[in-house]
This record gives C-alpha cells, sequence and structure tokens, in this order.
C-alpha cells in the first residue's frame, strides 16, 4: 500500500484497481461505523424525548411548514443582531453547501473515482471555486466566533451555566470547523499542483480561487515532489472524511445538535398566542366536581395523581426536543428582566438543566435494564426555588430565541407541581391565594367595594 | 361618576336592556386608587363614544391570572369557572378590559373552560373609536410633547398588539419617543408573573428601575402605559430616580381622555 503512494502513474492498471478496492473497502467500513454509532446515538436520543407526556402537535401542517421554513432554513429571528447573524449564516450556509463537496468524497470514496462531480463541466468549477471561498469564510466567523467568546468575552458567553463542558463544547465545535476546512483547503491545493503537473487520476477539474494563494506558494516553496503532494492529497482527504465522521459522532452530545434540532423543534412550534398558558384539563375536572358535588364523573375517571413537573418525565415531549435543540446562545437569559438585575434566574441554564436532567435519566434507564430506578433526584435538584419564583413570565426568552424554544412553560409547570403538590409557595404568594380565595381579588379588599369607583368623580 | 352613571350588568338585565359592550374593570382598575383613575377614564371615553356599556360590578371576580402564573391551576379554574357563569347567565359576547392581564386570559385561557367572547383591549378599542370617528381628540393638547410607550408583555409579546397604543400617540401629536428596549424586545416592568405579590428575588436591582433608566434615557415628558400593573411598577421607578415632577406615568386612557377634555 505505502509503495503506491510514490508515484501511482507509473503502477499498471491491476495495481490501481487494487489500491482503490482496499482504499474503497476501508472508507466503507468507516462510513458503516460512524453511521451506526450516529444512528445509534440518534435512537437514545429520541427515546428519551419520548419519554415525555404527549402532546398532540400534528396540527395546522401549513403553517408548521412555514414557520420552519423562515425561522429555521431562513434564521428570520436570527436578525434580531446583525452581526452573530451574519458570522452564523455563512457558517450555517458553508455547513449546507460544502455538503454537497462531501457528497462527492463520499462516491470518490466508495467507487475510488476521483472529483466524480466533475462531469457537470463548468458548474463543478464554480461550485469548487465557491466552496473554497465559503471555506474560508467560515474559518474566519469560526474565529471571530471564538474571539466573541474568550477574548471578547460578550456577556452572555460569560454566565456561570457556561462554566466547564459547556465552554469547552463551543471552543471544541468551532476548532473542529476551523480544522476541517483547512483540511479541505491543503487538498484542494495539492490537488491543483497535481492537475498542473498533469499526474494520472488527477483530471482537470475545479477552480481554487482561496488555495491557490493560501496554500500554494508554501507547497511550491517546499518544493514538493508528485509523490509527496499525492500523499499530502490524499491525507487531507481522509482526515476531511474522518473529521467528518468524528464531527457527526460528537454532534448528539453537544450543544451544535441544533443543527438538526433547528428543523424538526421549529416544525412542533407553539402556534398559539405566547400569552396562553396550557390548559390543565385534569384540574378542569376536578374543580367541576369540587364546585358542583352532584355533577357526574365521564366514566371510566382516574382521578390524576399528581400536578405540575417534578421531574421531566412529567415534561411534554415538546419541552425535551427544546432541551436537545438549545444550542446555548444565551439570548433568551440576555433579555431575561430577572437576569438581567442579578438575579440567579437564567432561561438558558433552565433549558441546559433539563437537557442535563434528561440524559441523566437515559442513562439510568439503560443502566438498569430498560427500567427507570429512583435515584433520589427530580428536575428540583437541578433549578432551584429562587429562580422559579424570579419568572416574569414575561415570554423575552421566548421571543429571543432563534429555534422557537419555550423555557417559560417549564418554569411554570415546576411552579404547578410546587404549589399544587408541595404547598410551598413563597409566603406572599400564598397570602395573595388566599386573598382571591376569600375575596375575589389578590388584595384583601371587601368585594362589595369593587364598584365604589362608580360613586366617585 | 357625575356626569353620568356606570350601570351593571344586573341593573340593565332588570330594566330588559342590554349592554354593547361589556367593561371588565379588573382588581387593579377596581381597588387600586391611581389605577380607578385609569378605570374612569376609560368609563368617559365610552360614555362619550355613545356605546352601551356596563359592568358586572361586585359580580366580577379576579380571572386568576395571577393565581395561574404562580403554578395554582386550580384556584385559577375555579375563579375563571365561576365569571364565566356570570358571563354567560349575562349572554355577554364582547368585552373590553384596560388590563392586559385580564385581556390576555380572558381572551385566550377562558375559551378552554366554556369562556368565547370577543375581547378587546382598551387601547385597540379606542384607536378604533378615534378611527371611526366615534371620538375625537381636540386639538394638540400633548403637541410637541415628548411621550415614550412601556409595552406591557401582556399585550405586546404575549399578543402580538404593538400598534394601536403607538398608533393614539401619533393622533395626540406628541412625539412618540422609542426606549432603546421597545416592542417585542421591551423589558418587562417587573410585576407580571406574579412578582407584583411578593418581593424580588436576591439580585442587584429592581426590574423596574431598570425599565425607569430606559424611560430616562428618552428624554420624555410623559411615559404612557397601557396596564395597571406597568402603571405601578414605572411610577415606582421614576419615583426612584426623583423625577417624577418631570416625567408623568399615564396610561393610554388617561391621555385620551385629557386630550377630549373629560
Amino acid at each position: 500500500m505505502p509503495k503506491i503512494l510514490f508515484g501511482s502513474n507509473q503502477l499498471p492498471n491491476i495495481v490501481l484497481q487494487e489500491k482503490h478496492m482496499i482504499s474503497s473497502i476501508v472508507f466503507l467500513i468507516l462510513t458503516g461505523v460512524a453511521s451506526y454509532f450516529f444512528a445509534k446515538n440518534l435512537s437514545k436520543i429520541r427515546r428519551n424525548i419520548l419519554l415525555g407526556k404527549d402532546i398532540d402537535l400534528s396540527d395546522n401542517k401549513p403553517l408548521r411548514f412555514k414557520t420552519m421554513l423562515g425561522v429555521a432554513f431562513g434564521q428570520s429571528k436570527m436578525k434580531a443582531r446583525p452581526v452573530p447573524f451574519v458570522l452564523h449564516f455563512i457558517v450555517y450556509a458553508g455547513f449546507i453547501l460544502i455538503n454537497i463537496e462531501v457528497l462527492e468524497i463520499l462516491i470518490d470514496g466508495i467507487f475510488g473515482t476521483h472529483r466524480v462531480l466533475s462531469v457537470f463541466g463548468p458548474i463543478y468549477d464554480i461550485a469548487i471555486g465557491f466552496f473554497e471561498i465559503l471555506a474560508f469564510a467560515v474559518s474566519i466567523a469560526c474565529i471571530i466566533f471564538l474571539s466573541r467568546r474568550y477574548i471578547l468575552k460578550i456577556a452572555r458567553f460569560q454566565s456561570p451555566e457556561l462554566k466547564g463542558f459547556a465552554s469547552r463544547d463551543a471552543a471544541t465545535i468551532l476548532f473542529i470547523e476551523i480544522v476541517l476546512m483547512g483540511a479541505l483547503l491543503k487538498m484542494n491545493a495539492a490537488d491543483q499542483i497535481l492537475q498542473l503537473r498533469g499526474v494520472d487520476h488527477y483530471i482537470n477539474a475545479g477552480s481554487f480561487p482561496i488555495s491557490s494563494w493560501l496554500v500554494v506558494p508554501f507547497y511550491n516553496w517546499l518544493n514538493m515532489s508528485n509523490a509527496s503532494l499525492i500523499l499530502l492529497e490524499r491525507i487531507a482527504w481522509w482526515f476531511h472524511i474522518i473529521g467528518i465522521f468524528l464531527f457527526m459522532n460528537y454532534l448528539p452530545f453537544s450543544k451544535h445538535f441544533h443543527i438538526i434540532m433547528a428543523f424538526p423543534n421549529t416544525w412542533y412550534s407553539n402556534l398559539k398566542a405566547k400569552g396562553e398558558l396550557n390548559n390543565m384539563a385534569s384540574v378542569t375536572q376536578e374543580v367541576k366536581l369540587m364546585l358542583d358535588p352532584s355533577a357526574q364523573t365521564p366514566e371510566g375517571y382516574q382521578p390524576p395523581t399528581s400536578f405540575g413537573v417534578k421531574d421531566v418525565t412529567d415534561l411534554t415531549w415538546k419541552n425535551l426536543m427544546d432541551a436537545y435543540t438549545c444550542t446555548e446562545c444565551g439570548r433568551c437569559t440576555s433579555v431575561c428582566p430577572q437576569n438581567q438585575t442579578g438575579k440567579t434566574l437564567s432561561p438558558r441554564k433552565v433549558m441546559m438543566d433539563t437537557r442535563d436532567r434528561l440524559e441523566e435519566v437515559g442513562k439510568n434507564i439503560d443502566a438498569n435494564k430498560g427500567t427507570f430506578v429512583d435515584d433520589s433526584k427530580n428536575l428540583h435538584s437541578y433549578i432551584s426555588e429562587a429562580e422559579l419564583w424570579a419568572c416574569n413570565t414575561c415570554n423575552a426568552c421566548v421571543e429571543a430565541c432563534p429555534v422557537n424554544i419555550n423555557p417559560m412553560e417549564i418554569i411554570v409547570e415546576m411552579r404547578r407541581y410546587k404549589v399544587m403538590e408541595q404547598s410551598a409557595a413563597p409566603a406572599a404568594i400564598n397570602n395573595m391565594f388566599s386573598n382571591m380565595e376569600n375575596n375575589q381579588a389578590p388584595w384583601q379588599f371587601s368585594p362589595m367595594d369593587r364598584a365604589n369607583w362608580t360613586q366617585e368623580d | 361618576m357625575s356626569e353620568f352613571k356606570v350601570r351593571t350588568m344586573a341593573t340593565l338585565a332588570a330594566a330588559g336592556e342590554e349592554a354593547e359592550i361589556l367593561f371588565w374593570v379588573g382588581c387593579a382598575g377596581s381597588f387600586d386608587e391611581r389605577a380607578q383613575k385609569i378605570t374612569k377614564a376609560v368609563a368617559k371615553i365610552l360614555h362619550a363614544a355613545n356605546l352601551q356599556f356596563a359592568i358586572l360590578g361586585t359580580e366580577e371576580a379576579c380571572t386568576g391570572d395571577p393565581a395561574k402564573r404562580a403554578g395554582n391551576e386550580f384556584l385559577f379554574q375555579m375563579m375563571a369557572m365561576q365569571n364565566i357563569e356570570t358571563l354567560n347567565a349575562y349572554g355577554i359576547k364582547k368585552i373590553v378590559t384596560a388590563c392586559p392581564h385580564c385581556f390576555n386570559t380572558l381572551k385566550n385561557e377562558y375559551p378552554a373552560l366554556g369562556g368565547n367572547y370577543e375581547v378587546l383591549h382598551h387601547t385597540t378599542l379606542i384607536n378604533q373609536l378615534l378611527n371611526d370617528g366615534k371620538i375625537a381628540i381636540k386639538g394638540g393638547a400633548f403637541k410637541g410633547q415628548r411621550i415614550t410607550y412601556h409595552d406591557s408583555c401582556y399585550l405586546g409579546r404575549a399578543n402580538d398588539i404593538y400598534e394601536a397604543p403607538r398608533e393614539i400617540i401619533e393622533k395626540l401629536d406628541a412625539a412618540l419617543i422609542e426606549m432603546k428596549r421597545s416592542k417585542a424586545n421591551g423589558l418587562c416592568c417587573g410585576a407580571g408573573g406574579a412578582q407584583m405579590f411578593k418581593e424580588a428575588e436576591e439580585g442587584s436591582k429592581e426590574v423596574n428601575i431598570e425599565r425607569a433608566d430606559d424611560i430616562l434615557e428618552t428624554n420624555s415628558n410623559v411615559v404612557a402605559s397601557a396596564c395597571p400593573f406597568c402603571m405601578t411598577m414605572l411610577r415606582d421607578g421614576v419615583k426612584h430616580h426623583n423625577k417624577e415632577a418631570e416625567i408623568d406615568v399615564k396610561d393610554l386612557a388617561e391621555l385620551v381622555a385629557n386630550a377630549m377634555d373629560l
């Protein structure tokens, strides 16, 4: 095998074919292994999401499609902050479009071809040239992103919840992207020299507006032989595709999973007015019985066993999908009135805690042959009362989220557990409740005085 | 009210009359001294527009909004069902309210419990009345004044009502000065989510003071609000900066009633 790498144009066809076969087999095995683990982790996440309670979000498909198209595909909510919008759009466009080149890599890898899509002629040349520009722009954008986080230290990236893994996760993703884009440019640089030298197999295809000045002069300066260039080109090629496989398998463990989840999550967006909190049907029946003891319970009526959210499995699958969609950008936290005034509440942390707890529950289930074994923890072990009781339910976090995540709903559901299961509301809130019960108002006024204002001027 | 009598649904029903619209006053509007002034301004405007309106009076109870936001769904639904029974008994079709919290609850959360009404916030109705020429603003009582508008979360983000209040300010011939955080990016006054009824959690600042900073930045003479809870919070915020002599916190209904010489 190594021998082949030195001057393949002098080798008889039969050896060439054998070389291609071996690399095709290695490539297929790698693809298989990467896809297997990716699919396995995806199905685990799917299983975790489906641990949530059911909610029917199957209505109004045209509007759902439109929302997904605008918010996820069109990134409409990113525009609120122009600088990150432009940078992010470059990386996003790079991700989508450079994947066309990955498709070529897959075909080349399997069939031992080289730049198979070059059959498209000039269109191919333009596309490859465009991808080079994009790859360069993506690298620059990622460098700016890194400096926003670690040099400029933009406020929303300095929150306490980002300490540790979350911060490393962000850096890792940006670093991988820069390295992958670099590999692409190095590969192209070697390729174009080989093309110029007329080396067999390296057909004249593509255009290289970036690597031609960024990388080629360096290779020329090194005065590299055909053999070393082929070696370099192959290394960069394999590095790029293996990098992509690793990246793909890192995704399910990372905040970067949003690149996949943004689409289903916006499809399942809340289409109602943001001010509407869901009606608890389980409570409705109980209240009806309470107000009218003679009321008939519907047949097969089971009184509810619990109210509100104690643990992640009490949330809906959409809440859990939200948690896996969150990329921890912190726009929610940066507009939260309570967080802005120094309180501990951070909507981003609510989402991160939900995902962390859900992962913990999932691992518990895996470790115990499919059933959850009580670990004397729940979502309230992660999210404190001070956080829950700070929320203004102002919907700023919901409005700010570029992928339509709703942290507020989780907070209200957890309050429901505190109040209806534990009677553990702050004293002042309990006071308000009793005023409402006794005086039909949250304050201690006599209900008989309600229309007194009509007697005044 | 000396110029006219605000009637209740009960008296109307007893007289065999019907109201075009129910004025849902809300708890703040009924009991809070400052908010009562908003209530009276709304009543005067409705009267001036020749609308046959009535209130529920002592039959009105809290919509249950703060209970629901605080997680007490039982109490919320008890309040809601009691109110729905009253509203349906009078065959109410259309409701106007000066409280965005009542508005949101009546409009969005009562239907699931059997209460279906056309619910309007007073800013929407007043703007409509002005557009339709049912009421008119005399001269430029606020001409040249710098007015900033504070978006109530439950009108704005919760229900996408951003324009009606602003159109009213334009009709007042005043200069509308936007705060740096406005419309969908508006900063909460700090009252919502039942915060009005408790002490703030430990932090570095009160939300209403943070909002008052935004107000001060606009150099306005008047802060227009459209919610009795925002009113309380903003007034306290402005007072905190000792600016209550320079900056008036007024509900849009009060501004319109004032410009109408009511």
